[in-house]
């Protein structure tokens, strides 16, 4: 517990030797994650083909929506990557701002996903016909949930930024959100590759 | 939501009705002893809330030994029952049960708990830290860990056992053949366990890469840590498996999906992938450690330097690589097919390549050295011929061609005891008796330890080593009785004496932890064995919560032992000295554990709307983490120079 040495010369989040330790402990979380989503894919590439009596993906896919869903996630991230921006620059206000626009996406994202669930469910393939679609939305929900998980610990912080500013923990919190928010950015164009547009080829 | 009252409590069976009862008197007994001795305030804010990696450590190896005892009472009655051919004293369901129970306590809620606890105690030391790098979250690693234990033996009472294997195998263990809420247990407990057994991992590998003392480079650091490194690696990649594994048996079993069912596409197979992409590592994250712990004892007791430390590195990141690659061997004869068999074989056989390099690198540890035939080193000598035998029967079962013939009989029950009861059970003993000291400022007696070594030793080769030729004879497993046709009895009942051995030699242990606390001889030597070589024994004895007044600088492998060499006289200036800074304690991962336990009880149960309100328990105590901003203290000056004087002596003390 080496604490509270605060060095200067590198930016806000990586001053403080906690905040330092959170952000290395964040990554390899990350690469657990990296994992869990590594094995979703693989029971979906397993189970894609097995649909039973149900719809095939093809059926069902929406790809006009997805598309839509993806644009809205992917600027999501480019403007978390100016929330991470505003942050170097010691700008709160701008920092909150582009937080909350990203969010704003995010919340997009989700509501699109919902209704995605919703005309699933209605054309027939709710998460007990077959084992393709057990896999599609577990696949889908597990992301969802980490997104929606993102939203609300996003707002975490922004209430804690208003609190307190720009500080060397603040810093540490919103880069560690960055890092996830980024991720499940990258894990979603994984899906919109392998099971949307792979799924109609 | 319907409640069946009459599936929650089980009734009519009277070992259940006695351990009902036990438990019931036992709580009692519990919350009256802490109450009437006016310890509940102690008992919260100096251990159960403790963020101290130390108490942390005894905490897991408390919950260790009393799983080992419940593990090992169902070993017992196994024992029994197959004591004499068509013997009624458990049915085949029950048999069924204490199996499978059995199999998940003695691995997941006994050896993990127990090299956790063991890590925790001895890493943060030997690298000559104040404490991990998340203490808190250690403590709700703890938390969650215990949760999902008490989740797990809640279901012997309430509910049902689960049935189905430690391995759980579907479509057995799904809905459609094991409709009851047994097997609930198995998804829920074992997720929520497995979620701080996660963190535990990420915590250690932080730990070990940014805290080491000053000078301890990677290649310096003690072999134990460097096996904790390698294991928490494992950790960090093999458990996200088993969280995936699990979660898709929980939606299987709970909410009708069909990712394991016979029905609508489901692939019973794919389970049989998933658990063992997890469940082999997860053999290799309990014996790293082990053989981390033989490594330290080894040296220490030969008054010897490891011999081929670099070698040994390099076997545990081969292993472990290995490690991943092997999986299909646990089902050669679920129709893979014999190409993919012969690559699994080869692979399998291969780890027999770095594991027999570690075992000549303790060998010649001991050549030439001057043996001290103490209580870790006797467990250490006795696990080397033993863990061979488990290692030659492993290669057999490797080949796949041969596995045909003894898959799924009591030989292969006495190979995996033959790895994980010398592997880590003695090795688990050998860390008691070698740590001990240092933790408590006295030994387990060496006397009582080695009646405890040979009866438990007597014990477990006669338990055990009958089994390779019952199951030669097809002697199948998890079979709950035999007839007398079979003539098998001999050997089971033979069998079945060795498992009292073993439960006198548990029994000894309990009363040398007994008998030494309130007679053995106190002791505040840094350095109670006299030839340590590693950091942990270079400060106070027992060690205070701060660990070291002063972060030592290392120079070379065996930090302490060069220490010693240079007539270090453990002189400290205390000008020297600063304010240390430490966490402070918290109540929150106790909170977390109950909320996990709540919310995972409704969930087994099946009672989804209250399993989702209580959800939010769990999402409350993250919210009020995320506002927390506590710094921890400072421990001043004066106390760590009141604390420092007494155990090194005036004479040591330079003052200035
Ligand atoms: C302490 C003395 C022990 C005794 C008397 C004992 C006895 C047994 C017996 C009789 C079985 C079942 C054989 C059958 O298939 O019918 C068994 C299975 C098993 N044991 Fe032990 N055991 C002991 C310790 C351990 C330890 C220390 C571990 C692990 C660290 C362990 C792990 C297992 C596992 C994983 C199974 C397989 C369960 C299954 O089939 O699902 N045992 N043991
Ligand atoms: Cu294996």
């Amino acid at each position: 517990m080496e604490s509270k040495m605060i060095n200067h010369s590198v930016p806000t989040e990586y001053q403080s030797e906690q905040g330092k330790l959170n952000i290395l402990g964040f990554w390899i979380f990350i690469a657990a994650e990296i994992i869990l989503f590594a094995t979703l894919f693989a029971v979906y590439g397993v189970l894609h083909t097995r649909t039973s009596d149900g719809p095939t993906g093809e059926e069902i896919f929406v790809i006009k929506d997805v598309v839509i869903q993806t644009m809205l996630l992917l600027t999501s991230s480019f403007t978390a990557g100016l929330v991470i921006h505003e942050m170097r620059r010691g700008n709160v206000r701008g920092l909150i701002t582009w937080l909350i626009i990203t969010l704003a996406l995010g919340g997009g994202f989700l509501y699109m996903e919902i209704n995605e669930f919703i005309h699933y469910v209605h054309a027939g393939a709710g998460i007990q016909t077959s084992a393709f679609t057990s896999s599609l939305l577990t696949l889908l929900g597990t992301h969802g949930a980490h997104v929606t998980l993102g939203i609300f610990w996003a707002i975490m912080v922004i209430i804690q930024l208003l609190q307190r500013g720009i500080t060397p923990i603040t810093a540490s919190k919103v880069h560690i959100w960055g890092i996830y928010w980024h991720f499940l950015d990258v894990v979603w164009i994984f899906i919109f590759t392998f099971v949307y547009v792979g799924g109609l080829i | 939501m319907d409640i069946k009252w009459d599936k929650i409590l089980i009734t009519g069976d009277p070992l259940i009705l006695g351990s009902q009862i036990a438990i019931v008197l036992t709580m009692v007994g519990i919350v009256v002893g802490l109450t009437y001795f006016k310890k509940w305030k102690y008992l919260w804010s100096e251990w159960l809330t403790s963020v101290d990696h130390k108490r942390i450590g005894i905490m897991y190896i408390i919950m260790g030994v009393l799983m080992f005892f419940r593990g090992g009472v169902d070993g017992l009655m196994m024992k029994a029952q197959t004591a004499v051919p068509e013997n009624t004293f458990l049915d085949a369901q029950h048999y069924n049960e204490v199996f499978t129970t059995h199999g998940v306590i003695m691995i997941l809620f006994m050896a993990m708990p127990m090299l956790i606890g063991i890590i925790n105690i001895a890493m943060p030391l030997q690298i000559g830290a104040r404490d991990v790098a998340f203490p808190q979250l250690n403590l709700l690693s703890f938390w969650l860990t215990f949760a999902g234990a008490m989740l797990f033996n809640l279901s012997f009472v309430v509910g049902g056992s689960p049935d189905a294997g430690w391995t759980s195998y579907f479509p057995l263990a799904g809905k459609e053949f094991t409709p009851g809420i047994g097997n609930n247990f198995y998804m829920v407990a074992l997720q929520i366990a497995g979620i701080g057994t996660l963190m535990s991992g990420i915590n250690f590998i932080v730990t070990i890469m940014k805290m080491r003392a000053p000078g301890m480079k990677l290649m310096r650091m003690p072999m134990f840590s460097w096996t904790t490194l390698i294991t928490s690696l494992i950790i960090v990649i093999a458990f996200p498996i088993f969280t995936v594994a699990l979660l898709l048996g929980t939606m299987d079993r709970i909410f009708g999906t069909h990712f394991f069912t016979v029905a609508d596409g489901g692939l019973d197979m794919l389970w049989a992938n998933l658990f063992w992409l997890w469940g082999h590592p997860e053999v290799y994250i309990v014996i790293l450690p082990a053989f981390g712990i033989y490594s330290e004892v080894v040296a220490t007791f030969s008054k010897k330097r490891l011999y081929g430390y670099t070698s040994m590195v390099m076997a545990i990141v081969v292993i472990s690589a290995l490690s991943m690659l092997v999986w299909v061997h646990h089902f050669y004869t679920m129709g893979v097919g014999p190409a993919v068999n012969s690559v699994f074989s080869i692979t399998t056989m291969a780890i027999a390549v770095p594991t027999g390099i570690k075992m000549f690198n303790w060998l010649f540890t001991m050549r030439k050295g001057r043996i001290e035939f103490t209580a870790p080193m006797m467990w250490t000598l006795a696990f080397i011929p033993t863990f061979l035998i488990g290692g030659v029967t492993g290669v057999m079962l490797g080949m796949a061609a041969a596995d045909f013939q003894y898959h799924n009989t009591l030989f292969l029950v006495a190979h995996f005891h033959y790895t994980l009861i010398p592997g880590v059970v003695y090795a688990v003993f050998a860390a008691l008796y070698y740590w001990w000291p240092k933790v408590f400022g006295f030994k387990l007696n060496e006397r009582i330890g080695k009646w405890h070594f040979w009866l438990f030793n007597i014990g477990f080769n006669l338990t055990f080593f009958p089994m390779f030729f019952l199951g030669l004879q097809g002697a199948a497993r998890r079979m709950y009785t035999y007839s007398e046709e079979s003539g098998l009895w001999p050997l089971y009942a033979l069998s079945a004496v060795g498992a009292i051995f073993l439960a006198a030699g548990f029994a000894a242990l309990c009363y040398n932890i007994y008998w030494s606390i309130r007679y053995e001889k106190r002791t505040t030597e840094n350095d109670p064995w006299g030839t340590a070589r590693t950091l942990e024994w270079a400060t106070a004895t027992p060690v205070p919560h701060y660990n070291f007044a002063v972060v030592p600088e290392v120079t070379d492998v065996d930090a302490y032992w060069e220490m010693k060499k240079n007539k270090d006289n453990f002189a400290l200036d205390p000008n020297k000295i600063k304010p240390i800074h430490m966490p402070s304690n918290s109540g929150l991962p106790v909170y977390m554990g109950a909320a996990f336990l709540i919310a995972g009880f409704f969930l087994v149960f099946e009672w989804i709307p209250l399993a989702a309100i209580s959800a939010f328990l769990i999402f409350a105590g993250m919210i009020k983490r995320s506002f927390e901003y506590d710094d921890g203290y400072y421990v001043p000056v004066e106390e760590i120079i009141e604390k420092e004087r007494t155990w090194r002596g005036d004479s040591k003390w330079k003052a200035k």
